[in-house]
């Protein structure tokens, strides 16, 4: 058995529990979203004892030499004694600066951070509400904006985007932490060509990446593809266009599975993509949203040439069902 | 022991660690293409697999590499259980050695590296 100390009191954790399951059975409260690794909301820091390396993977270099890692990936080996501490030290505080609809199920978030916030366009954050319910959200926001912005997919039943657009009021106070993830254009090869393509609100972290690159002076040619079900799916299309009509090398392309038009090609994704980009090798590309179409992209593209290092990708991870705590009164 | 412990390893013969990573490229595409073996190798963080494949192929080139026979068998256990056997085994073994061919490997190396592979069948299989 292996036990975990928080706040002075020792928690013992079942065979192949994870830290994070342990703790919240027990009846302690770690914001958590994906509980998959991926979406970085359960970090919390060890002050004492051996963290596995795989609780560590993907995580900055000045996060683990902090002693941070992710909660729900941590099974410490049988007898081993861990002491953490959460990562409130790693929160900004926020304020809702601004909300409104991109489209009928897309809600724009725009929050001010009291201290300074740095991330690279394109990264994305844990937002905490105040009651530490915890999901991760894409910046499509650039750094010199300011404003860190989100782009919120109103899910039904959702916690937090239920609660954004029913009962958050401008002016609220959140927490922001992070930035994570490695979806970030790197300037250094201006004339490479660029293929991002996400499906829903997998468009917000793309969103910063092409406006990025177009202010580092990106020459060579950059794609963007916009997949939704249907065309009520599809936001920003106006501001897309008018960004390609002034930037010869931008190239925008939404598509749809039904309801094609002159304007929004109909077909599956990859489709579009292998019609535009039949021979992506030396491409760097970014993928985002729907988890699934994201790594079957990943994969054919992978086929299809492009080099792993070159291909970065955001699966947003759906929130797995919470874990009641047994025994907590 | 042989004169060919004296010898440099394949791994720094073809180029050590940078040259690893554009093998790694080749095999792991070899290895998604082949509906035979892709699933063992289906894994939502590519880049966490494409290290794994980067390990593999150090250690069969003989680079810097830790893993024990014990490690093999343990690592490769729970493939097992989902019914890993000589077909994938000589699978994989086939996609390293045109691998290498690609990567213009000369024919005595290539033999090197495969007969390292060869004799991990035991562990990898949990024989
Ligand atoms: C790295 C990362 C980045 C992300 N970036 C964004 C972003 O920029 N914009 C954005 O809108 N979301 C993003 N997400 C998803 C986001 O974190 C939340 O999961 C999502 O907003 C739903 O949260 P909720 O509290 O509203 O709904 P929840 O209360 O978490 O979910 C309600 C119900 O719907 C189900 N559900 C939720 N989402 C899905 C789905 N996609 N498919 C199937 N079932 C689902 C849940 O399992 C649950 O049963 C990201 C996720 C990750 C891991
Ligand atoms: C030729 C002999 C082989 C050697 C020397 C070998 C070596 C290795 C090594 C070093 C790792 C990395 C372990 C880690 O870092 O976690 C690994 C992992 C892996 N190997 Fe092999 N391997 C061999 C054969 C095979 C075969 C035949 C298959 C399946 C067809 C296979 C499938 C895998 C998979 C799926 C993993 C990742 C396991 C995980 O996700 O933890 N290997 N192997």
């Amino acid at each position: 058995m292996a036990r975990v100390k928080h706040e002075s009191r020792w928690y013992p954790l079942e065979a192949e529990e994870s830290v994070l399951d342990g703790l919240l059975r027990q009846g302690v409260a770690v914001p958590n979203a994906c509980r998959a690794g991926a979406c970085q909301s359960c970090l919390m820091r060890a002050l004492s004892g051996d963290v596995p390396e795989a609780a560590r993977a993907g995580l900055k270099d000045t996060l683990r030499t902090q002693g941070y890692f992710l909660a729900c990936v941590c099974r410490p080996v049988t007898g081993a004694e861990l002491e953490v501490a959460g990562a409130d030290a790693l929160r900004v505080p926020a304020r809702i600066e601004s909300m409104s609809l991109l489209s009928p199920s897309v809600l724009r978030v725009r929050l001010t951070t009291d201290a300074s916030f740095d991330y690279r366009a394109g990264q994305y954050v844990s937002l905490l509400r105040a009651d530490g319910l915890a999901r991760s959200y894409s910046l499509a926001s650039l750094p010199r904006e300011g404003l860190l912005e989100l782009h919120v997919r109103l899910v039904p039943g959702g916690a937090m985007s239920g609660w954004l657009v029913r009962e958050a009021r401008v002016g609220d106070a959140m927490a922001v932490q992070g930035p994570a993830g490695s979806c970030f254009y790197v300037p250094g090869r201006p004339e490479q060509p660029l293929l991002l393509a996400g499906t829903g609100t997998g468009l917000a972290p793309l969103y910063g990446i092409v406006r990025d690159a177009l202010e580092a002076g990106h020459t060579g040619p950059i794609w963007l593809f916009h997949g939704a079900r249907t065309p009520e799916g599809l936001y920003l299309a106006d501001e897309l266009r008018e960004l390609a009509a002034r930037n010869v090398g931008f190239h925008y392309r939404p598509g749809v599975l039904t309801g094609g038009s002159r304007d929004v090609a109909e077909g599956a994704l990859d489709v579009l993509i292998r019609a535009e980009c039949p021979k992506p090798v030396g491409y760097r590309a970014w993928l985002c949203g729907d988890s699934d179409l994201v790594l079957s992209l990943r994969k054919k593209l992978f086929l299809s040439g492009l080099s792993l290092k070159d291909l970065h990708a955001d699966a947003f991870l759906p929130s797995a069902p919470r874990v009641e705590a047994v025994g907590a009164r | 022991m042989s004169t060919a412990a004296q010898e440099k390893s394949v791994y720094e013969q073809i180029g050590g660690e940078p040259a690893m990573a554009a093998a790694v490229d080749v095999f792991y595409r070899k290895v998604l293409s082949d509906d035979r073996i892709s699933h063992f190798f289906e894994d939502v963080d590519m880049e966490r697999q494409s290290a794994k494949q980067k390990a593999f192929l150090t250690m069969v080139t003989g680079g810097p590499s830790n893993y024990t026979g014990k490690d093999m068998r343990a690592g490769h256990a729970p493939l097992v259980k989902r019914g890993l056997n000589d077909v994938h085994f000589d699978a994989v073994v086939e996609h390293l050695r045109a691998t290498l061919e690609e990567l213009n490997v000369p024919a005595p190396l290539v033999e090197r590296v495969l007969a390292i592979a060869g004799g991990a069948r035991a562990d990898v299989l949990n024989r």
